[in-house]
Formats: C-alpha cells, structure tokens, sequence
C-alpha cells in the first residue's frame, strides 16, 4: 500500500478531568497526516501542537505499542481498537481513514473502569480478578521437566489460544453489558486444560466469577460482539467452557 | 446453592432452562394447533384441543409452564436492569452491528413484545375456554367438548385486526429464538467452536419453523374464507 497524506482530519476527542467529571467532547483538526502513520502516532502529533498552544494534551494509555501488553485501548468510530480486525488500537495505521474524516475517540465505558483522565480508564478490576483465582499456586521443591509433563495437542493448542489474552478490556468494553465473560473464560479454559491448572480448576472458576459479579460487570447475553473485537480473537467457546466449568464447581460444591 | 442462583451465570442458568422449556412447549403447541388446516369441519382439531385439555399430564406440565414463563421473565427483567448498571456512561458514538447481531441485543425489547402478545393470546383463547367458559360445546364422535375451533377459526375470519396481530406476534417469536436457541445452550456451556455453526444453524432453521409454522394458521383462514 502506498503512503498518502491525509490533508486534513478533524478528531473529536472526549475530555474528562477526573472520574466525578461529567466530560465533554472537544474537536480539533489535524493536517497532513501520512497514511503510514499509526493511530497513537497520530494523537501523538496532536498533543505536540496542543502543548505548542499551551492547551493540556490528550491523555491515553499506551505502553509497547507493537500489540503485546494490552494498555492502549480506546473506542474509535464506535468499535473497540477501531475498524480494522483483530488488532489493538497501537496497531492501527491512518490508512484505515479517509481525507476530511471526522475520527470520534471515546474512552473504554464500564461502570468497573472508571475513567481516570480522559481516554485513560482503570482496569484494575481485571487485576483483581486474577488475584481471585487466575494463577497456578505454585510449590517449594525442583522444577519438574517441562516434556515430562504430558499434554494432548488439542488441549495444548486450546490452553494456547486461550493464553494469548492481553488483559485489554476490549472484551468489555464493546458488550452492550459490560460483561468480563469472555477475559474471565479466557483465564479459566486456558488453566484448566492444563494439568498444572486442573487441580485447582473448581475454586478458580468460583472465585474469578463471584469477583466479576462483585465488581459489577454485567452479564453474558452471548451476542458475541466481544470475540469479534478481541485483538487476540479469543473464542466465546471459552465462554461455553467457563459456564461449564462453573456448574461443575457448584454441583461438586 | 445460594451463591449459585445469585451469581451471574447462575441466573443465565434458569434463562437457558426456562427457554428450553419454553421452546418444548411452543412444539408441543405448534404441532397441535396445525391440526386446525387439515379439517375444516374442525372435529380433528377439537379433539386434539380436548385430548390436551384432559390429559392428566398436561395439568401438572400447565403450572410448570406458567412458572416457567414467569420465571424466564423475571430473571430477564432482572439481568436486562443489572446490564444496563454496568455502563452507566453511555457511548455517545456507538457501532455494534459490525460484531452483533439485532436480535441478540434486543431480547428484552423482543421478549416485552412477545408478553404483549402472550396477554392478548390468553384474552383471546384461554381466558375463554378455561376460566369464564363462555365457549359453546360440541358432540365429536359421542363426546361432548368445547368448540374451540369455532373460537379460533371464528376469530380468524372475522377480524383482519387479529390476524396481522398473531402474525406479528409469531413473527416476534421468531426473531427472539434466531438467537435464543443457541444462547441456550451455549449457556448451559454445551457449545464448542465445532458444534457452534451446527447449533446456530437448527437455532436459525427452528426460528423459521416457528415464526412460519404459527404464521399459516391465520394466515389460512385470512385467505381461505
Ligand atoms: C414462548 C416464549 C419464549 C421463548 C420460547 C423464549 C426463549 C428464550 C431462550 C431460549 C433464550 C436464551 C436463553 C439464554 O440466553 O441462555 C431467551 C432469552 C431471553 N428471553 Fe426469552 N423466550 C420467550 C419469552 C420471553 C418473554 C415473554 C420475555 C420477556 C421479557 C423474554 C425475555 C428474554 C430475554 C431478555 C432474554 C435474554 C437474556 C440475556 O441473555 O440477557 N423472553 N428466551
Ligand atoms: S479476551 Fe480479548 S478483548 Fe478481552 S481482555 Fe483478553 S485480549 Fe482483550
Ligand atoms: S500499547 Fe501494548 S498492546 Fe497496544
């Protein structure tokens, strides 16, 4: 794809000072963007020309920007990670939008991530939820050889995909519920289909989902807009196994 | 058990067994009312109407039916209201038809038309037949029996109104289990990315069945007479 330069773009951008702020959306325009340009590099540029102005810059969350770490975020023309597929937002390039485009950029909204400032929203409750149950307890003593543990390839690809999560938020913030199913089924199928994982597989899917409820996510109506925004393309079939694996839990209760 | 009905997918629990349930019923309901188009001296379908009404197995499944309605809506009232908590700030710029589909994120919507329909049916037939019996009888075979084709088939030819009214209704129906068939059980968790394109699929085709299926009645009647 050749690079173009975009002439001019105008970015409506929502402004919030703190979480008891009601917010506000503010609109500015920014020329001659290449189409080579990422999305974050382009709010980068923008935040030059705000401080030139002395306006306060935009704030958002970013860390690695090559789609590893699950920080950035942001609600871009009305999609999670905005319209290209399976990405996150750092992924995102300029070529995805045309000259003169009004670009609408909104924070993650749930009532479990509030907004911090801005764009930049705390997903913490995530945290709190692997500290529920999302982990191995792990032992003192040697560590056991890898290859002696053996592992089904279907079950090892399953737990795989299943681990490859981000932790992004994207998942909740694009379901009309709010709804934490499908980060949580991720943890839950990944650790239980693994043998280091299946041991404690009955109290993690209890304890990850009464934390979920307690931190006030909403429910799974099984729209599957979150897998389709998923950066990772994690599946709603971990959503089938989590809802599994919790009724076990419970009869086994 | 308690932290159970309480926990969010317990609740999802009693919408899927309760849809379950409910969609049994609608077969059961279905198969017998499409008795009304293969006689039209309404003596075959009088019979199947009286056989239901007496069957010692259908008065312990009527309750459990009316259960099964009231808790499906109550749950349904109760998520549709916890959902909406959860985002509190709305986005002012939203695009979820790219990743959902209509239906799934309107159940609620579908299912209160759905009961505005269910209150109207009731008035119509059941309300008639077993609580004010206000229904002529009729001798089938020796056998003395409510005339519940002259109900029906009565208010089908007489009333445009009600016709256009069933079909909605049906129609209403039908789009509610284009995703509430399979939401079923992929709730229950008996779902993979296998069985998912099969199940979505039956869901699709049973949805049609259903909305067609109660569809023709009045629609025979409408152009038949
Ligand atoms: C004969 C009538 C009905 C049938 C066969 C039926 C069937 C179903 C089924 C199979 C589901 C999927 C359950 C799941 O996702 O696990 C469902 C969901 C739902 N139904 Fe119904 N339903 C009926 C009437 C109603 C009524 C009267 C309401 C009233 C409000 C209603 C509201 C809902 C809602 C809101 C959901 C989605 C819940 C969620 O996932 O958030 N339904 N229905
Ligand atoms: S499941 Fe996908 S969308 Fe949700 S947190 Fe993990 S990577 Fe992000
Ligand atoms: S900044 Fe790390 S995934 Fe986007």
């Amino acid at each position: 794809m050749s690079e173009k330069i975009l002439k001019e773009i105008i970015v409506k951008v929502w402004r919030q000072k703190n979480a008891s702020d009601k917010g506000r959306f503010e609109t500015f325009t920014v020329n001659n963007i290449s189409t080579d340009t990422s999305f974050l590099e382009m709010l980068d540029i923008l935040n030059y020309q705000l401080v030139e102005e002395g306006k306060s810059p935009i704030v958002f969350d970013h860390d690695c920007r090559e789609g590893i770490c699950g920080t950035c975020s942001l609600f871009i023309n009305g999609r999670a990670h905005g319209p290209d597929d399976d990405i996150t937002t750092c992924q995102l390039h300029m070529r995805k939008f045309k000259e003169g485009e009004t670009i609408t950029v909104e924070p993650f909204r749930a009532a479990s991530f509030p907004v911090i400032k801005d764009l930049m929203v705390d997903r913490s409750a995530f945290e709190k939820i692997l500290h529920a149950g999302g982990f191995v307890s792990v032992n003192t003593g040697g560590v056991p050889d890898g290859n002696a543990i053996p592992i089904g390839y279907d079950d090892a690809e399953a737990a795989m995909d299943a681990a490859s999560c981000i932790g992004c938020g994207a998942c909740v913030a694009t379901c009309k519920n709010s709804s934490a199913m499908l980060f949580v089924s991720a943890k839950v199928s990944h650790l239980a289909r693994l043998p280091q994982g299946k041991v404690e597989a009955a109290r993690r899917a209890r304890a990850m989902v009464s934390k979920m409820d307690e931190l006030g996510f909403g429910n799974c109506s099984n729209t599957g807009a979150c897998e389709v925004e998923c950066p990772k393309g994690i599946s709603i079939a971990n959503i089938a196994t989590l809802n599994r694996e919790y009724l076990k839990a419970k009869i086994a209760e | 058990m308690s932290s159970f009905v309480n926990s969010s997918i317990g609740k999802k629990f009693f919408m899927s067994i309760t849809g379950f349930f409910l969609m049994m019923f609608l077969v059961v309901h279905l198969s017998i009312n499409l008795l009304l188009l293969f006689d039209d001296s309404g003596n075959l379908f009088n019979q199947g109407a009286h056989f239901m009404a007496t069957n010692p197995l259908i008065k312990i499944v009527e309750p459990l039916l009316a259960l099964g309605f009231v808790l499906h809506i109550l749950y349904a009232t109760y998520l549709t209201l916890k959902n909406q908590k959860a985002r509190p700030v709305n986005y002012k710029k939203a695009d979820l038809s790219k990743s959902s589909s209509w239906a799934s994120r309107n159940m609620f919507v579908l299912g209160t038309l759905i009961l505005i329909f269910l209150v109207i049916h009731i008035i119509n037939f059941y309300w008639q037949l077993k609580v004010s019996h206000t229904v002529p009888g009729v001798m089938v075979d020796g056998v003395e029996m409510e005339n519940a084709y002259g109900l029906v088939a009565g208010l089908f030819k007489a009333s445009l109104i009600y016709c256009l009214i069933y079909i909605t209704g049906a129609v209403f129906l039908g789009i509610h289990l284009t995703h509430g068939f399979w939401s079923a059980f992929q709730t229950i968790g008996w779902n993979n990315d296998i069985w998912r394109k099969r199940i979505e699929f039956v869901g699709k085709v049973f949805a049609i069945l259903i909305a067609v299926g109660f569809s023709i009645i009045p629609l025979y009647f409408l152009i038949k007479f």
